[in-house]
């Protein structure tokens, strides 16, 4: 009898096993760390304006009022490409967003703007990822909402996709 | 062109493959006629999926970006060894080569297998058909290598990391080893659905473990060597779940090796054997699942499908789950097989087994355990180096042990004095070396010291069968075994020495200034600026010179990649005869100062040097039993 039991104790385990993964695949722990800046000021830096006729971008500018979505991005990103649409759709809504380029040139961010399309009002160079490590970004894309008091609200870690287009304008029409 | 001959040819495949299963079915009830087209079937089926896989490395070869998979992973700047390489750097082509090698594996079945009775040979094949038809089914449904995409005129490029020769071999390497499993998985369930678990079965079993293990330990060795040179931590093992995944899966396989050899000699361990085959390629599928899933995966990796994830844990559990169903339910039919003492080879072995797969078990559950705790209650740790180097090291140490007194047992039975008499060298060696140690290294750790001691005693112990031999009448399995059981030692005895004697210094270094390590002196004369094919680099100049020797130069870089955006390190390594000097140069230079991370090794080598030694071992012991198994 115990020897009958015996044979079958592979077969529990692997159950057991097969049974955590099933769980581990459909509630997919979030796996990325939150900024340590949410819900604290917007910390210095100024990224230079990446084109003469368009702005760049100063933590000390978010204090006008008005609320924002900072886009952490880069032309060699291909996620970015697909959060796109996503931030134009936005932009038509009247969001106003600016670009934050990670380690990249004004020629690529051009030709990556003529491609898909430019949702952005200002759009400043980091070449060095110097600001988007004091933003507490770990990647690109990434997203950060501010208030017009400079206060980041919430960051977005990853693509943009049309499920969180209404929450994140909700947060933007109460950030004002 | 190229992409839609490769989607046919991969449809005919699969469409071959429930061929396979099906005509195997009916061959084994009453259509008795049908037995002679199982082989060509399953010939043909690795025939055309051979095909689809030859037009997707075409098409990654043409930089062809009509094709989805060619423009996320490759680039036309790209060199050509890493176009080809990409074909299996990604999770469609790496699953196109899989099945490749499965179809494969089962063609050499066919063709090749001719001591099998009959019936379990189709047995077998049917069930190679079943698990084939599965990945097939993935591949259309879930994650098509050769879909297509509109309007792309250049790719997205490869991780810079995996731009290394090392990968180009590495997963085919071990996907071989992995795959390899397959087919003693279906001979285990071919013998099970036909009742016959034999020594002949066995000896029709043994290559395939041998061969597919020997895949595994050159895979495992060679992306334990990757990992040293190429991520700059001077460290040879890390623990990391996807490591672990190709570690359990050889432990099983060794496990496996070892028990066969009893059945196939002494007809014993009939149920064990068949379990060990049926765990050995699970842990081989789950291995590909954790790796391939995006259960293991982090922040920004693209492309993680959760859909994809579910498929292969359905067939996952269809196969293991079938298999150890049809285990539970005709195991208990299968006759016991021959009784044997415990001071006896046999009784070597079943310690050897056992001590394994207690080790699976520690390997199983760190991996496992915080996937488990998470899936719980949302709990989340993370197991470190330090729990598995604690408990798994110190069992390593006792299967060393073993090792050495079971090839000077006796099968069946034999006298602990008797034994005690032949292990006589191997303790003298032990006592020898430990004296020694304990008078230069009188500070060193418990494990390394023991690692050490059990080296000396077990490469006196692996030679001894040899000893009192006619060496040129000795069979060539023999000489696999010795030199596998040498290549333990060696390796042993490089983890020791690597743990108990390295040298490590971090130091930011001016120009000209000198720094002692270990044995060398080394001096920094400057640094450069270099381009590279789709990189830029930054590579400090030094040189190395031991004693009066003539300094030699050492140029570690720090490589900024284009696309994507990455930095790596790439360590200066310089080999001698009893040690490595690793030169990591850290980050951008800071107040004209390089950062540089130095470490001296001493037989550091002697790791890879004992897995290419145990792979090479398994080599000649697949030699021998072919030559043996001709003659007879």
């Amino acid at each position: 009898m115990k020897k009958r039991l015996l044979i079958w104790l592979p077969l529990l385990a692997a159950c057991i096993l097969l049974g955590v993964f099933y769980r581990k695949l459909t509630n997919p722990a979030p796996t990325a760390i939150a900024s340590q800046m949410v819900s604290k000021p917007m910390p210095p830096f100024v990224a230079a304006a990446a084109f003469p006729e368009t702005p760049g971008i100063t933590s000390a500018s978010y204090k006008d009022g008005q609320p924002r979505l900072l886009n952490v991005f880069a032309s060699w990103c291909g996620p970015c490409i697909v959060e796109m649409p996503q931030l134009l759709q936005m932009k038509a809504k009247g969001v106003r967003i600016d670009g934050l380029a990670i380690h990249d040139t004004p020629e690529n961010i051009a030709k990556f703007l003529a491609k898909n399309g430019n949702p952005f009002g200002r759009i400043g160079l980091d070449p060095q990822s110097r600001a988007q490590i004091e933003l507490g970004s770990g990647g690109v894309p990434e997203s950060f909402v501010i208030n017009g008091k400079g206060m980041i609200i919430h960051q977005h870690i990853g693509v943009i996709t049309a499920h969180d287009v209404p929450n994140l304008l909700e947060m933007i029409e109460k950030a004002k | 062109m190229i992409a839609t001959i490769g989607l046919i040819a991969m449809w005919l495949a699969a469409g071959l493959a429930l061929a396979q299963l099906i005509i195997g079915g009916l061959a084994l009830g009453n259509r008795v006629h049908l037995a002679q087209r199982i082989a060509p079937i399953a010939v043909a089926q690795a025939g055309f999926v051979a095909l689809a896989f030859a037009c997707l490395i075409t098409l990654f070869i043409l930089s062809d970006f009509s094709v989805k998979l060619v423009v996320a992973h490759s680039h036309s700047l790209k060199p050509m060894i890493y176009k080809i390489s990409g074909t299996w750097g990604n999770h469609e082509g790496s699953m196109l080569l899989w099945v490749t090698i499965l179809a494969l594996a089962g063609a050499t079945i066919a063709l090749l297998e001719r001591k099998l009775r009959s019936d379990t040979k189709i047995a077998t094949l049917a069930a190679q058909g079943a698990i084939a038809l599965g990945f097939y089914a993935f591949l259309i449904i879930a994650s098509n290598p050769f879909e297509r995409i509109d309007g792309m005129s250049e790719g997205m490029g490869l991780n810079p990391l995996l731009q290394d020769p090392g990968l180009a071999f590495h997963p085919p390497t071990l996907y071989a080893g992995y795959v390899g499993m397959s087919a003693a998985f279906s001979f285990a369930v071919g013998a099970l659905i036909t009742r016959n678990v034999s020594a002949e079965f066995a000896r029709a079993m043994r290559p395939w473990i041998l061969g597919a293990w020997v895949f595994l330990t050159i895979g495992i060795t060679a992306g334990s060597y990757w990992a040293y040179y190429e991520l700059g931590w001077g460290g040879w093992w890390f623990w990391d779940p996807v490591e672990n995944a190709s570690l359990m899966p050889w432990l099983a396989a060794t496990a496996l090796l070892h028990s066969v050899t009893v059945l196939a000699t002494r007809n014993g361990l009939r149920a064990w054997t068949i379990m060990l085959a049926v765990v050995a390629f699970s842990m081989s599928m789950m291995g590909t699942f954790l790796v391939r899933s995006g259960v293991l995966t982090s922040v920004h990796s693209f492309a993680v499908d959760p859909e994809r994830g579910i498929f292969i844990l359905a067939l996952l559990a269809l196969y293991i789950g079938g298999a150890l169903t049809l285990f539970g339910l005709r195991i208990g039919t299968v006759a016991e097989g021959t009784r044997f003492a415990m001071l006896s080879r046999e009784g070597a072995l079943v310690a050897n087994n056992l001590i394994l797969s207690v080790i699976l078990v520690i390997v199983m559950a760190g991996t496992l355990y915080p996937l488990a705790l998470e899936a719980w209650n949302g709990t989340k740790i993370s197991v470190g180096a330090p729990y598995y180097n604690e408990t798994a090291s110190p069992l390593a140490l006792i299967l060393l042990s073993f090792m050495a007194a079971g090839p000077l047992l006796r099968w069946r039975s034999d006298e602990g004095r008797a034994l005690i008499r032949r292990m006589a060298i191997p303790l003298a060696a032990a006592v020898l070396a430990a004296a020694l140690l304990w008078m230069l290294a009188p500070s060193m750790g418990v494990l390394p010291f023991f690692g050490l001691v059990v080296s000396a005693g077990v490469t006196a112990a692996s030679l001894a069968p040899l000893w009192k031999r006619n060496l040129r009448r000795t069979p060539l399995f023999t000489y696999g075994m010795v030199i596998a059981h040498l290549g333990c030692a060696v390796s042993m005895a490089g983890m020791a020495s690597d743990s108990a004697f390295t040298k490590e210094k971090l130091i930011a270094m001016a120009q000209g200034e000198t720094q002692q390590i270990g044995p060398f002196s080394l001096t920094l004369h400057g640094a450069r600026e270099i381009d590279g094919p789709n990189y830029a680099a930054l590579e400090a100049l030094l040189t190395a010179k031991r004693g009066s020797g003539a300094p030699t130069v050492v140029a570690p870089q720090l490589r900024l990649f284009s696309s994507p955006e990455m930095m790596t390190n790439e360590a200066a390594i310089k080999t001698v005869w009893d040690g490595q000097l690793y030169v990591v140069l850290g980050q951008l230079p800071k107040d004209d100062k390089l950062l540089m991370r130095l470490w001296w090794k001493p037989f550091v080598t002697l790791i890879w040097l004992g897995g290419i030694l145990i792979a090479l071992g398994g080599f000649l012991s697949l030699i021998g039993r072919f030559r043996r198994e001709a003659r007879t």
